[in-house]
């Protein structure tokens, strides 16, 4: 599979309210506590009505696999996924400068960096807060259908502007 | 314990220092948190009789079990002193993102006493609690300090809880506001930090919270999850939201217009939920864990008020609308977002605005009083200027910042028979003259004119009871809903959602995220425990029966026309009113629970503030 076909958590600015679910779900699931600084998505609000949530798009040539001092990050060819090696990483926080969009953090107990692995580690592999968000704001997909969908709306946009103008 | 943080921080404002205490398990059962805590605390932290804006009059800001957790709209957190309004409870509710800050930060409870030397703000930040130089913030709109506060503490995530000129100013209807659109609005407790010099209350808050039944929480959660994203008993707040009420309430001929004067507006169409929604609504947003969001954020999208934006639920809509009679929304979402930005209450400012444009019509107060403005109903840029007077206390808006109550009786000539308020606290948006089990409601509400401590209008709008009509029976009704919206506001919920919870569920709830036994049962009790609670805090303060009033309006003039054209409350069913409900409570004639009703809810420590014995004067305090 190319990476373009890797499948990340990606949020719809139209549709995210701002709720933080996802946050409080992420959390919990990974360490059944509430606290948004264990959180892989976080949640960014700006006055007045913009929110997104941000966590990892398993970009291609990760700025994050890049900056490691210590070759701690690495980048699973199937899943694309950034493993952790929890023994090499020390917590500099290199990768956490490098994320263009501030979805790598340190793990408040363990010190090491925290990056979201769309859940892999559950059995049914169902990111949580795709699953939980009441918005359905958050999906799984990758950059081929957002490039689709991308595609499909201006070329809406397009047939819509059309269709006034010959009925108006 | 789980849940709970687990302590209550105790801040000296003069001079910063700060000591904790534990919360027992013990008062965590028997009070639950918001409300009854808030009480509680308030009833063993204050001088009894004290002037509200006495350094003396403790300010406390309280969250509940829930919040921190994803138990859904579990964001709230709630604040409490002596009502500068009223002279009674002061108690007010908001939701958005601090009040699960706050937990995280370590705090059930935190109560601040004493008044800063200079302007300060509080940053909670964990363990680390200090006053900080608020010097150049004073001054400053809700929204620059919030900003500035973030800028200078260099953290975004910080959560801030703020006056704005009206706290400063100390407008009796003056609110506290976080997250720029999030308000404890009523009973004017943003006075109080200004007579406080407290600017802000800045919190960080970096620990964890855990629940007691991680699994059972999840399980439970997915259930109320689904039912408040997509079930029906919430779908009003997901979809237009509480405007929705205008055209419900207008074809009842219960939508107070022009002062109490009218009960149907001929333009509510255009200030309907429907037109609101059509032509302002630009996004619907939602606070901290709320699967619901019911927050639509307006924004005005031409005129010399383009770009302005607001977030519009029904009550401000219908103060600084129907009630001023205007029916131009964009002066409605300029003056809200006004409001926001001073800092003051927008549903009082409407209806303080209300009273002066009848003031201003009857020829009471003229032009030079207001400082040129043509103070009609209708003129809706009247509202907006007039919104600003009464924040910065300039011309008449200085008079009309001491709230309808007080400006009346200084007005005088007739004025008081049109102030619209209970206890000093201005009235909302459902006129009570053909809703009689909530003119019941509003005139025994703890915390003056209030549809939010009991939401009796529900009986009388659904057809239940006959709401023309009183009857025994309503006092039991109002007595349930207010023992129920007491647990409401102690676990502290979000009222959106009332019609998923009975007090089973909320014990349920209240097991899995504090692993405290409780049953249905318990919960019930602990409702009413704590209204009556307020009640003693309120007897306490001075509180009498003729304190359970009705605003003159609503008892002396009849609804002029619509379906409910005729109806008023007289003295004479008030008082039937009033002893059904009393009699239902347990309490004398004179609203005074009595020694066996305290006694059966465990508040016999309180019996002398409510019995009194000559011998014996002093009250339990901490």
């Amino acid at each position: 599979m190319s990476k373009a076909g890797h499948k990340f958590v990606s949020a719809d600015p139209d549709k995210c309210v701002g709720c933080r679910i996802c946050e409080y779900v992420c959390a919990f699931e990974n360490d059944k506590v509430f606290n948004p600084l264990r959180s892989r998505i976080r949640v960014v609000r700006i006055y007045p009505t913009i929110n997104l949530s941000l966590t990892c798009r398993l970009c291609e040539d990760p700025p994050c696999v890049v900056a490691c001092p210590r070759d701690a990050l690495t980048q699973s060819e199937e899943t694309g996924i950034i493993n952790v090696d929890e023994d090499k990483c020390n917590g500099c926080g290199w990768c956490v400068e490098a994320c263009d969009f501030g979805a790598i953090s340190i793990h408040p107990d363990e010190k090491v960096a925290m990056v979201c692995d769309l859940c892999s580690h559950r059995p049914d592999k169902k990111p949580q807060c795709v699953e939980w968000c009441p918005e359905e704001a958050l999906e799984l997909t990758n950059r081929d259908i957002l490039a689709q969908r991308g595609r499909l709306d201006s070329v809406q946009k397009l047939l819509k502007a059309a269709l006034e103008k010959e009925i108006f | 314990m789980h849940g709970y943080a687990g302590r209550i921080l105790y801040v000296d404002l003069p001079t910063g220092a700060t000591r904790t205490e534990p919360l027992s398990e013990g008062f965590a059962k028997k009070y639950i948190g918001g409300s009854g805590f808030g009480i509680k605390m308030l009833l063993d932290n204050q001088e009894p009789g004290i002037d509200p804006f006495d350094p003396a009059n403790p300010l406390i800001y309280i969250v509940g079990p829930l919040a921190g957790t994803m138990a859904p709209t579990s964001g709230k957190f709630s604040a409490f002193a002596k009502s500068p309004e009223s002279n009674f409870l002061g108690e007010g509710y908001s939701t958005g993102y601090f009040g699960a800050e706050l937990k995280r930060a370590g705090y059930d409870i935190v109560v601040m006493k004493g008044r800063c030397e200079k302007p300060s703000y509080l940053f909670i930040d964990d363990d680390s609690v200090q006053l900080m130089d608020a010097s150049h913030l004073w001054g400053k709109t809700t929204w620059e300090t919030e900003a500035l506060i973030r800028e200078d503490l260099g953290d975004y995530y910080i959560r801030v809880a703020v006056i704005g000129q009206g706290g400063e100013n100390l407008v009796r209807i003056a609110s506290i506001i976080n997250d720029r659109n999030r308000a404890i609005g009523r009973t004017g407790l943003g006075a109080i930090m200004g007579a406080k010099n407290l600017k802000a209350v800045a919190v960080r808050g970096t620990h964890d919270i855990t629940v007691a039944d991680p699994d059972g929480l999840k399980e439970h959660c997915l259930e109320l999850y689904e039912e408040m994203s997509h079930g029906s008993k919430t779908v009003k707040y997901r979809t237009l939201g509480t405007p929705a009420n205008v055209l419900t309430l207008n074809a009842a001929a219960a939508l107070p217009t022009r002062n109490y004067q009218s009960a149907t507006f001929e333009g509510a169409e255009r200030v309907s939920g429907e037109y609101l929604n059509e032509h302002f609504v630009v996004k619907i947003q939602g606070c901290s864990a709320c699967p619901m969001r019911c927050s639509h954020i307006c924004v005005i999208p031409e005129g010399p008020w383009k770009g302005t934006a607001a977030r519009i639920p029904y009550e401000p809509l219908m103060a600084l609308g129907p009630f001023c009679g205007n029916d131009r929304l964009e002066g409605v979402i300029k003056a809200k977002e006004l409001c926001d930005r001073y800092g003051i209450d927008a549903i009082g400012t409407g209806i303080i605005i209300g009273f002066a444009m009848e003031c201003f019509e009857k020829g009471l107060i003229d032009k030079k009083d207001t400082g040129g403005i043509d103070l009609r109903f209708g003129n809706y840029e009247a509202i907006v200027e007039m919104t600003e007077k009464i924040a910065l206390r300039q011309d008449v808006g200085d008079l009309l910042a001491e709230g309808v109550k007080r400006a009346s009786e200084k007005i005088g000539r007739g004025s008081e028979e049109f102030a619209s308020h209970i206890k000093g606290v201005e009235t909302t948006g459902y006129d009570l003259r053909g809703l009689k089990t909530c003119a019941l409601g509003y005139a025994v509400s703890r915390r003056g004119a209030d549809h939010q401590r009991h939401g009796s209008y529900g009986h009388d709008l659904s057809g239940e009871v006959d709401r023309f009509k009183v009857e025994k029976g309503r006092g039991k009704l109002v007595m349930e809903d207010e023992d129920n919206y007491s647990i409401f506001d102690s676990l502290i919920l979000c009222k959106f959602n009332r019609r998923l919870w009975d007090y089973d569920r909320m014990a349920r709830i209240y097991r899995e995220v504090t692993g405290i036994p409780m049953t249905g049962e318990e919960m019930h009790k602990a409702g009413e425990r704590i209204t009556n609670l307020a009640r003693i805090y309120n007897i306490r303060e001075g509180l009498t029966r003729k304190d359970d009033h009705l605003p003159p309006r609503v008892m002396k003039l009849p609804i002029p026309s619509g379906v409910a054209k005729g109806s008023f409350v007289s003295q004479k069913e008030l008082d039937f009113l009033l002893d059904d409900y009393y009699e239902a409570r347990g309490w004398t004639k004179e609203g005074v629970p009595t020694q066996e009703k305290l006694k059966e809810l465990g508040l016999d420590a309180y019996m002398r503030i409510v019995h009194k014995k000559p011998e014996k004067k002093e009250v339990t305090r901490r």
